[in-house]
């Protein structure tokens, strides 16, 4: 080989490397070096006395953790449900030649262009019994109304789950739209054709086509949700009590302010696990599926 | 996502009267919140505690702007956001050039050479936009400190790059996929180089997808809270960390006016960038999630 074709050959993945160094070192190296902390002694520093699987015992006999767990699966499973179906009925609804359409769609996907700090900062005196909803419907004479979820231990985690659901349906809602736009309008006209009523089209032949766009809905949500920080932080502070607590909160208040960064490093582990299993099926069939050509 | 299909579904009046309803009643769903800080961070204090949250302010005032910008207390300095929002400006700019810079040519060489292992990289680097980043604090804390750059602006940056890179890499990459690889081959038999071919047959009909990434990157690092919470310093915060001080600092009274203004301050960047670029905001929003 010449030395220009050598040139010619490796210079790309020159090009390549820092960022695949980066992303070695700063993912992957990061992975293994929490995995291996979850597995030590660490406390307020890191420490490398290996204690095995110590810590998973423990994070699971905790009852602050599985509180966490718990008001992830009630969150993950509205949060996940509600846009889904918001998404689907709002982006059928639009697809009906409505007018001022393009109006509708970005007021509905612009709470997506916000922080979560943001929409939690504004839920939060919303749906505040003194100055928010409550009180403004009991303005309107309805004074025996009550709305104080967000100070109820058992209500407060479905207030992040309105709050999430305002953030994040439009999104789902544009995804619907798009996999709507998709679908040949010939392929209705046959059915409709063949006296198929609309709730019957679309649940025998359009919904059933919109699959795909099913699937990349609940990854996108599903990871959203385990990562879900940020919201709670704002809107609630976890609280009251611990009723709002999440595995993303669990894991900076166990690591950060506790001291136990063993059993914290322990907790990301898991939700790294969770998310994985997740992502890297689907991410696995979309890179196999369209292999290397087109996006 | 063009609306010009022709709609195939008859729908009669009463069907037509309910959708408009309903999307009628989700667009007031969306518009609220916003509505509400906006009208509440112009009343008086006295105006909010005595109740009609969703009027519109008797008695208009920019003073809760005023605080929120420059006088309100963060911590222990009565600043105001304004320095946070600088903070936030000078995090977010370096980031978003760099990480799109890395992207480009990273989606150029991915999209356009092979070599073994080409698509395990892409797949490790797809990988790292998904992972939830508590996996990543406790090692980070500990390279910034070993870097010298723990509590500063500069950590930040270096953050969001390495962070950032996963999704400008498949935002340029899904895009070059589709541009004619003879061109690049015609171009490489006349001699051209690595970097000339990038530069003069790539680079100019990128435009769409650069502006793509640098919103999805801008609304991201902007919007950052977590690593901003576990990184900065009071001197490095950025404005969402600032934010959240400023609205659940438990001492002295709740002041709703300042917090909403504050909280549009913060929120303001990304709605502009939404409103003047919504369209490549959505783009980038479905190539994050329909992958390929």
């Amino acid at each position: 080989m010449t030395s220009a074709a050598w040139w010619r050959d490796t210079l790309p993945r020159l090009v390549l490397s820092p960022s695949f160094v980066l992303v070695l070192i700063f993912v992957y190296g990061f992975m293994a070096y929490s995995g291996w902390l979850s597995m030590t002694d660490s406390k307020m520093l890191p420490s490398n006395g290996f204690v095995g699987w110590e810590n998973y015992e423990r994070l699971f006999r905790l009852r602050h953790w599985n509180t966490a767990i718990n008001n992830l699966a009630i969150f993950g499973t509205l949060y996940i449900g509600i846009c889904t179906l918001l998404g689907l009925v709002l982006a059928i609804f639009l697809d009906q030649k409505i007018r001022g359409e393009g109006l509708i769609r970005p007021l509905m996907l612009y709470p997506m262009a916000l922080s979560f700090i943001v929409t939690g900062t504004a839920w939060k005196w919303f749906l505040d019994p003194g100055i928010g909803i409550e009180q403004i419907v009991q303005s309107w004479g309805f004074t025996e109304f009550e709305f104080r979820w967000i100070k109820d231990r058992d209500m407060a985690i479905y207030t992040v789950v309105i709050a999430a659901v305002w953030q994040s349906s439009g999104f789902v809602m544009a995804m619907f739209l798009a996999g709507l736009r998709g679908i040949d309008g010939e392929i209705l006209k046959a059915a409709q054709i063949d006296g198929a009523s609309n709730i019957k089209l679309y649940r025998r032949v359009v919904i059933p086509m919109l699959r795909p766009i099913f699937l990349s809905a609940f990854v996108v949500l599903a990871h959203m949700a385990i990562k879900s920080y940020d919201l709670v932080i704002a809107l609630t502070n976890g609280g009251p009590g611990r009723a709002t607590e999440l595995p993303a909160t669990f894991m900076y208040s166990y690591t950060f302010t506790r001291n136990q960064m063993g059993v914290g490093a322990a907790s990301a582990v898991i939700m790294l696990m969770t998310i994985a299993a997740v992502i890297v099926p689907y991410l696995y069939s979309e890179l196999r599926s369209k292999p290397g050509e087109r996006g | 996502m063009s609306a010009s299909t022709t709609q195939a579904v008859r729908t009669g009046r009463a069907t037509r009267f309910v959708i408009y309803t309903v999307l009628v009643v989700f667009c007031l769903f969306y518009l609220t919140p916003l509505y509400v800080m906006a009208v509440n961070s112009l009343k008086p204090l006295d105006e909010i505690r005595g109740g009609g949250m969703l009027n519109l302010p008797l008695d208009a005032t920019l003073a809760p702007w005023r605080s929120a910008w420059s006088e309100a207390q963060i911590g222990v300095q009565a600043s105001g956001l304004k320095p946070y929002f600088l903070n936030s400006i000078y995090m977010v700019v370096p980031a978003v050039l760099l990480s799109t810079l890395l992207g480009a040519l990273n989606g150029y060489v991915l999209s356009k050479y092979r070599f073994r292992g080409d698509k395990i990289i892409f797949g490790l680097m797809l990988f790292s936009c998904f992972i939830p980043f508590q996996i990543v604090l406790i090692p980070m804390a500990k390279i910034l400190g070993i870097l010298g750059l723990s509590g500063s602006t500069a950590g930040l940056v270096l953050v969001h790059l390495v962070y950032g890179i996963g999704f400008s890499t498949l935002f340029f990459k899904n895009y070059y996929e589709a541009f004619p690889t003879e061109l690049i081959k015609a171009a490489q038999l006349d001699g051209a180089s690595f970097f000339r071919i990038f530069q003069r047959i790539l680079l100019p009909s990128s435009g769409p997808i650069i502006v793509v990434c640098v919103i999805w990157q801008f609304t991201n690092i902007w919007n950052d809270f977590l690593f901003g919470a576990s990184f900065a310093d009071f001197d490095s915060q950025p404005i969402t960390v600032a934010l959240n001080n400023l609205v659940s600092s438990s001492t002295g009274v709740k002041e709703y006016n300042v917090h909403f203004a504050g909280a549009i301050l913060a929120a303001l960047p990304t709605l502009v960038v939404y409103v003047v670029a919504g369209k490549y905001f959505v783009r980038g929003l479905m190539a994050g999630s329909v992958k390929g």
